[in-house]
């Protein structure tokens, strides 16, 4: 069914309001329920609460300068306003240029982690192998004297020191 | 292969079997890729999806499965195609109406689907019954390797594997499992459930409903969080941790249906059974919804000895068990059948030609009527 506000977008929620013995009922489209500023339970999938969470964000000028708000990527052409717009980016290379905004974005996605410690190809050179592990046994230590477990802290310098080697 | 060569039965990981079967009906790992040198498929023209397509058709078709495999055209596929692909799970509703030049490579078991040119360049998932989550990632880490040894993947030291959506990337994994949960529903804990998902980051996601609306008492539950994270340590959480703890509480809450409200229990088996054993007409929320009753009563019976009069009286039907000659008698894999072939794309697919919504309905009755009055070949 269409959305009873813009008759445009496909109803997505489904609101259903009873006061006073009377019963209501409201089916809205994403965008609407934002722009009417009606609660949501988020039960919404994450990708949209973040394109949506985009979308109302304060202008990243307030947090991190106009810089990255006026770029376009070198590769691609993308900017950040498309990004808003589509919730996808234009080209692997966008991770690299737009780094400020997404970091933040990525943080709130991934329980405030941002670095990788999974798979990694099998074809990756030996060098970026050992440069991922040293990444990831840094961001540890950072952790690590976070919740102050300076034991571990300390072990995970020392292995850090032991690869720089 | 054609659609109709699998449309007439279910597939192996809907065949009710696999371990905890009675709440965790299936499981599912799927992983995200790009390639690596072109850009995400948002900035693509035709002719690159078209190039991306081939490449990576080529390459998944040529590998060894140990099944057969198809590519499906998705752009190209009829509507009514369409539907029964993302009835059957082995596309998503996106893929089914996407835009450009995209496919599907499919195992003939099922277990295997590769989506090409979806919201990333590549997306592989393993499905199998029951709660096999460590099979499905061993499985398809095998095969990304064998995907990765002929391409290259849009891969970097700090973000792992690059998507076109940040909430992807890294390991660019969904681990999911598909859950019935009737009791919590039955007795009003249901909204706890989603609130401890939401709490655990997970997303809940009913069955071919619109948001948490679950057709059948059917959940989707998967992870959210795919980067800062290991493969490996995503699958254990579920294995270890999550899972447990839900089946606990629809344990709980199947218990407290027997020992408290088994009139009300006994009362939905019944009617279910009743409806769906002489309805004429019936819909396929209709059909979902009595099938879950059904689903809930076998599955008690089964695992937790429950005998209330009603669950005694399904019993009566599905203890036909493994005869041969009675391949319709009530058992899960029945319900699951009758589940999966009502579905309207299945029905006009295995009939031959589209047909108008009171027809369908008609057909469904007709076919759930002749599996749930067959006569029971033993009585014990």
């Amino acid at each position: 069914m269409l959305c009873q506000i813009c008759n445009k977008n496909d109803a997505t929620i489904h609101l259903t309001e009873i006061a006073d013995g009377e019963r209501t009922e409201m089916h809205i489209c994403e965008q609407c329920a934002i722009e009417q500023d009606i609660a949501v339970k988020s039960h919404i999938p994450i990708n949209e609460l973040l394109s949506n969470l985009l979308a109302v964000q304060p202008s990243d000028d307030e947090l991190f300068g106009p810089s990255e708000q006026k770029l376009a990527c070198p590769n691609c052409g993308f900017t950040l306003a498309q990004f808003r717009k589509e919730g996808a980016l234009g080209c692997p290379r966008d991770y690299e240029v737009f780094e400020k905004t997404l970091l933040a974005l990525i943080e709130k996605a991934h329980d405030g982690k941002t670095t990788h410690c999974g798979k990694i190809p099998l074809k990756t050179p030996r060098d970026t192998k050992k440069q991922m592990e040293l990444m990831n046994l840094r961001q540890q230590l950072e952790s690590a004297v976070i919740s102050e477990d300076y034991e571990l802290a300390a072990e995970l310098r020392d292995k850090i020191k032991q690869s720089e080697k | 292969m054609k659609l109709t060569d699998i449309s007439n039965d279910i597939n192996e990981w809907f065949d009710g079997s696999g371990p905890l079967a009675d709440i965790v009906i299936s499981s599912r790992i799927r992983l995200a890729r790009n390639l690596d040198g072109y850009k995400f498929l948002s900035r693509c023209s035709n002719s690159e999806k078209s190039e991306i397509l081939d490449k990576l058709r080529d390459v998944i078709m040529s590998l060894d499965l140990g099944d057969k495999v198809s590519y499906v055209s998705v752009d190209k596929a009829p509507t009514l195609n369409k539907h029964f692909l993302v009835e059957r799970h082995l596309i998503s509703r996106h893929h089914a109406f996407g835009k450009g030049p995209r496919g599907v490579v499919i195992a003939q078991r099922e277990f295997f689907t590769a989506m090409i040119n979806e919201e990333d360049h590549l997306r592989i998932q393993v499905l199998k019954a029951g709660c096999q989550l460590s099979d499905c990632a061993r499985q398809i880490n095998r095969i990304d390797d064998m995907i990765e040894e002929k391409v290259d993947f849009a891969f970097s030291p700090r973000y792992g594997y690059l998507t076109a959506c940040p909430t992807n990337v890294g390991t660019g994994i969904r681990v999911s499992v598909m859950l019935h949960l009737p009791a919590l529903k039955m007795t009003g804990q249901i909204e706890k459930f989603f609130n401890a998902a939401r709490d655990m980051n997970l997303a809940v996601r009913g069955l071919f409903g619109e948001g948490t609306e679950a057709a059948s008492d059917l959940y989707q539950l998967s992870n959210q969080a795919t980067l800062g994270v290991s493969e490996a340590d995503v699958v254990s959480r579920f294995e270890k941790t999550i899972i447990p703890e839900i089946i606990e509480y629809e344990n709980a809450a199947r218990s407290e249906l027997l020992s408290k409200q088994s009139d009300i229990l006994d009362d939905k088996i019944s009617r279910a059974m009743a409806l769906l054993q002489n309805a004429h007409l019936i819909s396929s929320q209709e059909a979902l919804f009595l099938l879950s009753h059904l689903r809930l009563g076998i599955n008690m019976h089964e695992h937790m000895g429950a005998s209330t009069p009603a669950i005694e009286k399904l019993h009566a039907i599905c203890g036909a068990g493994n005869d041969p000659h009675k391949a319709s008698a009530l058992s899960i894999a029945t319900i699951n059948r009758l589940f999966m072939l009502t579905l309207p794309a299945h029905l006009q697919l295995n009939y031959g030609k589209p047909l108008d919504s009171t027809h369908r309905d008609a057909l469904r009755a007709q076919i759930i009527r002749s599996a749930l009055n067959q006569e029971n070949p033993r009585k014990s």
